[in-house]
């Protein structure tokens, strides 16, 4: 009977860790990418502050981001901003094909076996990540309601931009 | 003391199970692909929709049903 009871309590234990992935928060560190998602091409991010933008190709308001994503790429590459636009398409051709219709100039990574969506556990699509240069993560949009989510982008980016200098 | 001999297995087998209930119901936002094809659409047919509805709204109007206002006692 002891032995029946604590190999349940055993299954209870790990079944709920299992079920409870803990998303990522503001004030936490991002985690490692390059461990995630094995054999992608993650950019040097050391120093730099750090766009994580989750997105599929079967999401309309991704399509909307990639344009200003872009746009944000041009302006703010050059001073220190890194974008990297993951994936969670369960078909490479899905990624590929949404990655070269919208035409992104920024890194992108495809996290077919979700490891790297696991580990953010983001609660819609899109979501994305601003990480300062510690690897803090300090701000997080959750979708994409166009000029809004810009001028929010544009404006926290500046903020970190200024605290770097 | 053989009641709670009885209990306390089937507490803790029905505790191991809600666990797994959360597995295996909840489909995360970014496992959506599947759902957001159009085949997975409840418009999917435009006229077999149509058609269901206004099948609804005859059977169901003279109760007030499928958010006609009233029911059709005519006082409405």
């Amino acid at each position: 009977m002891k032995k029946f009871a604590s190999s349940l309590l055993f299954l209870m234990c790990t079944g709920g860790a299992l079920s409870t992935a803990a998303p990522v928060e503001v004030g936490r560190p991002m985690p490692k990418l390059s461990n995630l998602v094995p054999g992608a091409k993650v950019p040097n991010t050391s120093g730099k502050i750090i766009l994580v933008d989750f997105w599929a190709s079967w999401c309309s308001p991704c399509r909307k981001s990639f344009p200003i994503l872009n746009e944000l790429h041009r302006k703010y590459g050059p001073k220190g901003l890194v974008i990297i636009g993951i994936s969670v398409d369960e078909k490479e051709a899905d990624y590929r094909k949404f990655a070269s219709k919208m035409k992104a100039a920024f890194p992108l990574v495809h996290d077919s076996a979700h490891k790297a969506a696991a580990a953010f556990n983001p609660s819609a699509m899109p979501m994305s990540y601003i990480v300062d240069s510690k690897g803090i993560v300090r701000y997080i949009h959750k979708g994409f309601s166009g000029a809004r989510t810009r001028a929010k982008y544009i404006a926290e980016i500046e903020t970190l931009l200024t605290k770097e200098r | 003391m053989r009641r709670s001999f009885l209990v306390i297995p089937f507490i803790l087998v029905g505790l191991c199970l809600s666990s797994c209930s959360q597995q295996l119901v909840r489909v995360k936002p970014y496992e959506r692909g599947n759902l957001s094809r159009l085949g997975m659409s409840k418009d999917l047919n435009a006229l077999y929709t149509a058609m269901t509805e206004h099948a609804y709204f005859s059977r169901e109007g003279s109760f007030g049903g499928g958010g006609v206002g009233g029911g059709g006692c005519g006082c409405n």
